[in-house]
């Protein structure tokens, strides 16, 4: 068969058909992403370690078991308030391994820079991947430098991948929630977002809220030391917790019951929302997880939670169910319910 | 003022559906004119707490899913031009035109810009000197004084390559072909609370005394909805109909005299055809003729387009009330959010993705998962 043919015998050809071109959304991580990834890059890739789908492969090698990810970052700006782009570029990737529960160890560095950038500012980028590193106890040991014309790219690129160990009896996937699981919020929500919307040229919005980059292995190892029966892990990064609820209850095929009201929303966060026409729920966190775990450990993880400094505002936002698979469904503030549904599209472009 | 969250208070809320339930001693059936409502009450789900005797219909105050498609052609083909800088509220984007879409204009290489007021479109004109900067100027009475704003001051710096593509529409016409409706079956309004905050309420008044109908001018909070909806029902419950004002706290009878002046500098009344009612008379404001030079129709020779809906929507007569979203046979079938085939399931105001987005669990629908 042609490769035209083969294109055409996709399972479900239609969210492509679509779109004859790339559009944002398709880098939004809603549902224009989740339709590229599974009706072109799973299908041709085509792999057991693929299809879950998650966002780290895991698989053993020798006695080892091992996490490995790979992350692009265009974020714009790339200087925000509470980070750049290179310090993002680092805590990705170790959360992305994190989140399999795995200890990061090793990761490439692949730039890609536009003529005329300024040295000085890539000297600024670098030193903070360096101590983004050292803070994450992870070394970047390879890496690709590559240059396109000024005006094919902005400024810098920087795609990053990782390696890193699953500890013994940790086996951490989004199909691994289980109705009747509670679900654990680490803190408050729409920081990433916000501080980078206060930045962007033409938003003239000015906010002090710092972006919430951190790399969470520390959380997730605090986490693991109380139990290693935690089902799934989740940062929700673009598209927000709705994203990455939805996600979760279609990759489980469990339902979602979360409370609004459980879920903390900076003030300031909550105001400029209200003033952009933004949804929290789905506006880009860097520091934050969300964890499947049994309702009768909840306690004490949310306990060893709150003794990390990254999750100190932990608290149970809900509940996996046995109905409504597929489908997050929030108890709205007055008490009735709605359904939170996945991004379509993308609600801020280039936000990682 | 007091924090939002007040107004989002389950035991208040409660308290009034409560007092509401007392009051309602028959079934009523009143519309939410603002989209802007619509979306709340299904974003909170406000309509599942109301007493069984009360029915809420969904009005025509979306102003993403009224814009006449030849309007959104004429747009598309606007910004498909090399020389053209593109602005709209991001809402406008996804409309999906007789062949395409913002986003795809976008994709193939036009220059379309998001912003979140015509002011920074205007930035964008004294930035670029070299490009034609036109802001799709969509909008109720709301949108008004700021569109109005920025044509005023183009004027007044002699901006050459600025313009403004205009579809704005007016609540009280659509209320009027509303209720000349032999059909219609609505019996009280809550008045959107935007519009009346720029516009007032005293034009209200005639309306309901000629057409007997009680007309409440509500916020956009449950609390504001549900007490515009006690007040709405009141008024029926004891023979009445008058102009209420329930969202004091924003709307004065006057309305804002200053933006009102600046509107009438600007724009004049016209016909307009809303998209799946048709033309209703006086219904929009156009740019007066001195103003024709800011005017992207003008500007721009786009031709004549034909027009193309689709079949199945039925969006005219969930604008109209006439039918709820979940009773259209392509609803969550051939038409979700992803796909829309008419535009009230495109924008957050709009009547079918309000329902998909966050009510679809409460009625049987075939989910395109």
């Amino acid at each position: 068969m042609s490769i035209a043919q083969n294109l055409q015998a996709f399972t479900c050809p239609l969210p492509l058909r679509d779109y004859p071109n790339i559009v944002m959304g398709h880098g939004g991580g809603g549902k224009l992403s989740r339709d590229l990834v599974a009706h072109l890059f799973a299908p041709t890739f085509d792999n057991a370690l693929l299809a879950p789908l998650n966002d780290q492969a895991v698989f053993a090698l020798n006695d080892a078991r091992l996490a490995f990810t790979t992350d692009s970052f265009v974020v714009k700006p790339i200087f925000f308030p509470g980070g750049n782009i290179g310090e993002l570029a680092v805590n990705g990737t170790v959360n992305d391994l994190a989140m399999s529960g795995a200890r990061p160890l090793y990761l490439s560095a692949g730039f890609i820079l536009e003529e005329g950038f300024a040295l000085d500012d890539l000297t600024r980028v670098v030193y903070t991947m360096g101590q983004a590193a050292k803070r994450a106890g992870v070394q970047i040991v390879t890496g690709d430098t590559k240059v396109v014309e000024a005006g094919h790219g902005d400024k810098i690129y920087i795609n990053t991948a990782g390696i890193g160990i699953v500890p013994d009896g940790v086996n951490i996937a989004a199909q691994n929630a289980r109705a009747g699981d509670a679900i654990i919020l680490s803190g408050a929500i729409g920081l990433h977002g916000i501080a980078i919307l206060s930045q962007r040229e033409g938003l003239r919005f000015d906010s002090e809220i710092l972006s919430d980059c951190a790399p969470l292995h520390d959380l997730v190892a605090a986490m693991l030391a109380i139990t290693r029966d935690i089902h799934a892990l989740r940062d929700p990064t673009r598209g927000g917790i709705a994203s990455a609820l939805n996600e979760i209850a279609d990759a489980a095929k469990i339902g979602i019951e979360i409370d609004e009201r459980a879920i903390p929303v900076p003030r300031d966060v909550a105001s400029a929302c209200e003033m952009l026409g933004l949804d929290p729920f789905y506006v880009a966190n860097e520091g934050k997880l969300i964890a499947f775990v049994p309702d009768e450990i909840a306690p004490r993880v949310i306990e060893a939670m709150r003794s990390n400094p990254l999750g100190l505002d932990a608290t149970i936002i809900g509940h996996a169910v046995a109905q409504h698979s597929g489908m997050v469904v929030a108890r709205t503030p007055i008490g009735a319910t709605r359904i939170v549904d996945m991004m379509i599209g993308e609600q801020l472009p280039r936000i990682c | 003022m007091q924090s939002l969250d007040s107004f989002r208070d389950e035991a208040r809320v409660r308290a009034v559906m409560e007092q509401l339930a007392r009051v309602a001693t028959r079934e009523w059936i009143l519309m939410e004119v603002c989209g802007g409502q619509t979306h709340s009450i299904m974003r909170y789900g406000i309509d599942q707490l109301l007493p069984k005797q009360i029915e809420l219909v969904h009005g025509p105050g979306c102003p993403v899913c009224v814009t006449p498609l030849e309007v959104i052609d004429r747009a598309l083909a606007i910004a498909a031009r090399p020389d053209v800088i593109f602005a709209s509220f991001g809402d406008m984007l996804r409309v999906p035109g007789s062949t395409t879409d913002l986003f795809q204009i976008k994709a193939k290489g036009g220059d379309v810009r998001i912003v979140y007021s015509p002011l920074d479109a205007l930035q964008i004109a004294r930035d670029n000197p070299g490009k034609q900067v036109v802001f799709f100027a969509v909008g109720f009475e709301t949108t008004a004084p700021a569109n109005g704003m920025a044509v005023f001051q183009a004027r007044r710096e002699g901006l050459k390559n600025f313009s403004i593509l205009v579809s704005h529409v007016l609540v009280p016409p659509a209320i009027i072909a509303l209720l000349g409706d032999p059909e219609n079956r609505v019996q009280g309004f809550l008045a959107a609370g935007h519009v009346c905050a720029v516009m007032g309420y005293r034009e209200y008044e005639p309306l309901a005394e000629k057409y007997r109908v009680p007309i409440v001018v509500t916020g956009f909070e449950p609390l504001d909805i549900v007490n515009g909806i006690l007040a709405c029902v009141r008024q029926l419950e004891a023979g009445r109909a008058e102009v209420e004002n329930a969202y004091p706290r924003a709307v004065l009878r006057e309305g804002n005299v200053a933006a009102q002046k600046l509107i009438a500098q600007v724009f004049e009344v016209c016909n307009r055809k809303w998209r799946g009612i048709g033309e209703i008379p006086a219904s929009g404001w156009r740019l007066r003729d001195e103003f024709r030079d800011l005017d992207a129709e003008q500007k721009f020779d786009v031709g004549d387009l034909r027009v193309n809906e689709s079949p199945l929507c039925i969006s005219g007569l969930v604008l109209q009330g006439r039918k709820k979203p979940n009773e259209c046979v392509a609803f969550g079938k051939q038409c979700t959010p992803a796909k829309p085939l008419g535009a009230t399931m495109v924008s957050t105001e709009g009547a079918c993705a309000a329902y998909y987005r966050y009510a679809r669990h409460t009625f049987a629908v075939v989910s395109e998962q």
